[in-house]
């Protein structure tokens, strides 16, 4: 890996906004999209005498990503304060964890594109607060919106163990599936719910120490921050092979060009002051409450996987496939519990509800769907009471909140297998074309395609098939 | 005993951190001042600590926590009013130049 | 019309009210013009809200319920404290016109308790100071000799109530900004155990040491006020979770079998040999009553100030960060760009004692000055909580003056800052170690008030209240004062 002669050391800062009701400090709702500082208070603003107080629920979400990147949960946590000026930061200062952060040392293993693991270490994790949002006009002024500052984070620190661009990209993908199965955020990138900060630096293969770090913050795509990286990779070998030295600098990703931009010269380190919060209460976490919260962690992706591969006897693409979203893969074990069969219900999910989501634009919750209506309609298809084509009509039924086995009966699309009926009409059938009885005995197949037409024109279509053709061959036999 | 010095360029360091401004005469006072001061810090250092926890705070409470409910107290306009300056529901400051803060 | 407070504590107050005597609006009006009688000389308030306050007097004529000890009594409230729709400026001009949108614990507490805030009392600008000098709208003057500082930080809610124009006030203290404007102006200052009373809506100067306290004549007014603004409260998460006792429950006037301990540290180099005597002599009446008084050694006692200063000045750079003109406030002209916006309002807002403060606080949380400053002042804290468990092992109290001086002339010290920050060392501990305190009137030096000050267990103001209130019945000193009281 690397280039050339340099070997490449990556380090991720990732920032998770997870999706509790309220904020980190104030009660003030968590919502995206809403009016300008529709959803603040005097603590958000930082009213002078206001005072923050410290949510159970982030709390709890930081310690199920704690444990989900297999992190020691931290028995005792003390906020600290990060101090700087900036007007999407209304109290000059960030409550956030420095010293006592809520998990330490955990890894995450990812699978490379060649399909080796590499275990990544996890450093630390902290329940933060996010900032609000600045807006620059052309007018000469910033506009600030605080609804989203106070939103809990969770930031994610890697050691420097990512080795490459790729790596880097792997790591970020399967690191968001982590969070994602824990269930504190959807972590969408394009809602800026998942941002990383990047460092890289570059040294002579055997070289015992580090090259300098340059810095690239608050990229909300992986595919920027392979770009970014690649770019950078390229670059720092260029000016070192060119007897040049790497400054401590902040850059920025460039996506038209491809290439990152200078934005400052780091002198020494950034000096934020940091110190305990003498203004939140201390928090002690007991074995007891970390067993609560592990007890309701969701299964991993991961697990879910293996689960589906080994004893559902699912492909390893689709399962991969299903595990896509928590949401999907939530509703594929729902509809499994609902008694639907694994197979054909993955395909579902993967085929039919997939299109119709990416159709309407919709995500799976969104639809009227349940798990039990689609274990509904996977029976009646396995026990014959419709065709896989009258199932179309039911799919799209169920879309729309049907219950499928009313609607089926309801518009007539129930499958005919009842015994006594159906040998009314092959006695019938077969009483009516000896000559096809002959030849069947003479070995002609043709013979039972006809019989089969006949008895499908006499039950209108509704005949089904798989039963008809085995009452048939044993009357025929019988004859 | 190591007696910290604080020189001028290193008090408009901090100035800096501190958004605040001060004139050459200023400084010079304040150098002064902040010098005599940490003398005084100083004999901190004739307590031996090493095996001393730090108190930082004397709460007697812990787990003092909200429950993840969430609650508007309606106060956007109020606080909007507050502001020497808001426009569409936002408040307005002076261009951030690039670079600046965070 | 001005009403004469001297002659009426809360009690007498309350039966007045309840026999009709007189009423909620004739107490405020009275209230009103004691203060436009007076306060050219005190110049304790910084702005009073008549309109509100008598709306409110109103009100409570017309319900007529005054159940509630304090229903309809006028207070003063330092202007560090939330008030909704009523300017509170902390004393500062970063903060000139400010109305909060809510209230302080305390203010509504006391609201919900039929009490009528008659206006905001001047301070040290952010509290920071003793002298109540750095204020940027008026000086305070001591209701004794109006030549000499109030003491501070609270020297506008000390004034006015050793100058008879409010019954109470309530300050806030971070290192004696309570007990030595008390002890100045001959009154009683209770700061309470950290976590015994909300601090939300005090406009904090430094989190781990602010807490607000009341002030009174008497030392059983004092337990009255304490009552009702004390509790727990779910805005504020240091808050105590404690039942809150009845702090008159000890007022006997009995001390007999008290342990009563006497640091000799408090009667060290830089005490004013006629302050400590005056205070002996206070200690030697407790002993009189039948409390037992030992020589104790609260060894660190010595290095509370510098400690205090870095704890204090560091978490106050902090919290003062949030004044940058950009939510609420003072907001500077001309300015270039959001840096220009900060810097100017920030410099042009701020006092002196405010940006030296902060420039301290900066330089003790700075990446090179963190270990030796911040964390072992923390350290130190640690060990003078030590030195107070120890003594507390055997002892039911700890006393000693309140200040190493009485009240010193209006200017003379506050060019000296070094000066100033050592005036501090006998109440500083206290809040470091999260005490409760209190300062009673113990005599007299030259004309003006020497504090006694009574250093209680955690959460055990009842004792010190016990103590306090003994010594206060014995002495009788409440029946002094000042030569503004005959302007009522
Ligand atoms: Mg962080
Ligand atoms: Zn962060």
């Amino acid at each position: 890996m690397g280039t050339g002669n340099f070997e490449t050391t990556i380090g991720l800062e990732v920032h998770v906004e997870m999706q509790t009701n309220s904020k980190l400090l104030s009660p003030s709702p968590v919502h995206y999209g809403d009016e300008p500082n529709e959803n603040t208070n005097v603590i958000d603003f930082g009213y002078p005498g206001v005072l923050p107080v410290a949510n159970k629920g982030a709390l709890e979400y930081g310690m199920r990503v704690a444990l989900a990147l297999h992190a020691t949960v931290s028995p005792f946590i003390r906020w600290d304060r990060k101090n700087y000026f900036y007007p999407d930061n209304p109290k000059a200062y960030q409550t956030t964890q420095s010293q006592t952060p809520i998990g330490t040392n955990g890894y995450l293993d990812v699978t490379l594109e060649d399909g080796t693991v590499k275990r990544v270490r996890i450093k630390e994790m902290h329940v933060e607060e996010d900032a609000g949002k600045n807006t620059h006009g052309s007018d000469g002024y910033s506009y600030v919106d605080l609804n989203r500052q106070g939103t809990p984070l969770i930031e994610i620190v890697s050691e420097p163990d990512i080795a490459s661009p790729e790596e880097a990209y792997a790591y970020l993908e399967q690191l968001r599936q982590a969070v994602l199965f824990t269930g504190v955020s959807e972590a969408k990138m394009q809602e800026g719910q998942m941002r990383a900060d990047v460092n890289i630096s570059i040294r002579p293969y055997g070289s015992d120490t580090f090259g300098t770090k340059v810095e690239m913050k608050n990229i909300n795509s992986f595919n920027y921050v392979r770009n970014a990286l690649i770019f950078e990779e390229k670059r720092q070998a260029e000016v070192l092979r060119a007897g040049g030295e790497i400054r401590q600098e902040t850059r920025r990703y460039d996506e038209p060009t491809k290439s990152t931009i200078l934005m400052r010269v780091k002198e020494g380190a950034d000096d934020y002051r940091y110190f305990p919060e003498p203004d939140l209460s201390p928090v002690v976490i007991d074995q007891t409450w970390i067993d609560e919260v592990a007890a309701s962690l969701p299964k991993s992706a991961g697990d879910r996987r293996n689960h589906y591969v080994n004893d559902l006897g699912i492909e390893p693409y689709d399962a991969e496939v299903l595990t896509q979203t928590l949401a999907m893969a939530n509703f594929y074990d729902d509809t499994i519990a609902a008694g639907a069969d694994p197979k054909r219900a993955a395909n579902y999910l993967i085929g039919d509800v997939n299109a119709y989501m990416n159709k309407h634009q919709v995500e799976l919750q969104d639809t009227e769907l349940t798990p039990e209506h689609l274990a509904g309609m996977v029976k009646l298809i396995e026990d014959g009471t419709i065709s896989t084509k009258q199932a179309k009509q039911v799919f799209e039924a169920i879309m729309t909140g049907e219950e499928p086995e009313t609607f089926a009966k309801a518009h007539g699309l129930v499958q005919l297998s009842d015994p006594d009926v159906l040998l009314a009409w092959i006695t019938e059938v077969l009483d009516n074309n000896p000559q096809s009885i002959e030849d069947f005995k003479g070995g002609k197949d043709r013979a039972t395609g006809y019989l089969i037409g006949q008895l499908m024109k006499m039950s209108k279509g509704q005949a089904n098939p798989s039963v008809l053709n085995k009452l048939l061959l044993a009357e025929l036999n019988k004859r | 005993m190591a007696e910290t010095t604080i020189t001028r360029d290193e008090v408009a360091h901090v100035a800096g951190l501190a958004k605040l401004a001060f004139n050459d005469a200023e400084l010079d006072q304040f150098t002064t001042q902040l010098s005599d001061i940490l003398n005084i810090f100083d004999t901190l250092s004739e307590v031996g600590t090493d095996n001393v926890d730090p108190t930082y705070s004397v709460t007697e409470t812990v787990n003092h926590l909200r429950d993840d409910v969430a609650d508007n107290w309606g106060q956007k306009q109020e606080l909007l009013d507050n502001a020497p300056l808001a426009a569409a529901g936002l408040i307005k400051v002076p261009a951030i130049l690039d670079g600046e803060g965070e | 019309m001005t009403f004469n407070y001297f002659e009426h504590d809360l009690a007498s107050l309350h039966n007045q009210l309840v026999n009709r005597e007189i009423t909620a609006t004739e107490l405020t009006e009275a209230t009103i013009d004691n203060i436009a009688n007076t306060d050219e000389q005190l110049q304790a308030f910084i702005s009073t809200n008549p309109d509100e306050a008598l709306a409110q007097a109103k009100l409570i004529d017309e319900k007529g319920n005054f159940d509630n000890v304090l229903t309809g009594i006028p207070v003063g409230l330092k202007d560090n404290l939330a008030t909704k729709g009523i300017q509170t400026t902390g004393a500062s001009h970063i903060l000139e016109g400010f109305k909060p949108i809510y209230n302080a614990t305390v203010v509504e507490k006391l609201s919900n308790s039929g009490a009528v805030s008659v206006g905001k009392t001047n301070m040290d600008e952010f509290a920071m100071g003793g002298s109540t000098e750095t204020s940027y709208y008026k000086k305070t003057t001591n209701a004794w000799d109006h030549s000499k500082v109030p003491g501070g930080s609270s020297g506008g809610s000390a004034s006015a109530v050793a100058g008879g124009q409010v019954p109470f006030a309530l300050g806030s203290d971070t290192g004696g900004s309570i007990r030595q404007p008390a002890a100045f102006n001959g009154i009683v200052g209770m700061k309470p155990t950290y976590g015994r009373v909300s601090r939300w809506g005090l406009f904090a100067m430094a989190s781990s040491l602010d807490q607000i306290g009341p002030f009174t004549r008497t030392v059983k007014d004092n337990a009255t006020v304490l009552s009702a603004i004390a509790g727990f409260d779910a805005h504020d998460s240091t808050a105590s979770q404690r039942e809150v006792p009845d702090f008159s429950a000890k007022l006997t006037g009995d001390v007999k079998g008290l342990k009563i301990a006497v640091p000799k540290e408090y009667f060290g180099e830089g005490i004013d040999p006629k302050v400590a005597k005056q205070v002996k002599a206070a200690i030697a009446q407790l002993e009189a009553l039948g409390a037992t008084v030992d020589e104790v050694s609260l060894p660190h006692t010595k290095y509370g100030v510098a400690a205090y200063y870095i704890i204090m000045s560091s978490e106050a750079s902090s919290n003062l960060q949030r004044y940058d003109g950009v939510r609420y406030g003072f907001r500077a002209d001309d300015v270039k760009n959001l840096e220009d916006l900060y810097v100017k309002t920030r410099s042009e807002g701020f006092g002196d004692e405010v940006k030296r403060r902060i420039m301290l606080g900066t330089f003790s949380l700075s990446a090179g000055a963190y270990d030796a400053f911040f964390k072992k002042a923390a350290k130190i804290r640690t060990l003078l909580i030590e030195d107070f468990n120890k003594v507390f092992e055997k002892y039911d109290v700890i006393v000693g003056p309140t200040a190493p001086t009485v009240a010193y002339g209006l200017g003379e010290e506050v060019d000296d800052p070094t000066a100033m920050y050592l005036a501090d060392v006998l109440t500083i501990p206290v809040n470091l170690a999260g005490l409760p305190g209190l300062s009673v009137n113990a005599g007299f030096v030259d004309g003006l008030p020497v504090g006694l000050q009574i250093i209680g267990k955690p959460f055990d103001e009842e004792t010190v209240y016990q103590t306090g209130y003994a010594y206060e019945q014995a002495s009788h000193l409440f029946d002094q004062h000042p030569d503004i009281a005959k302007k009522y």
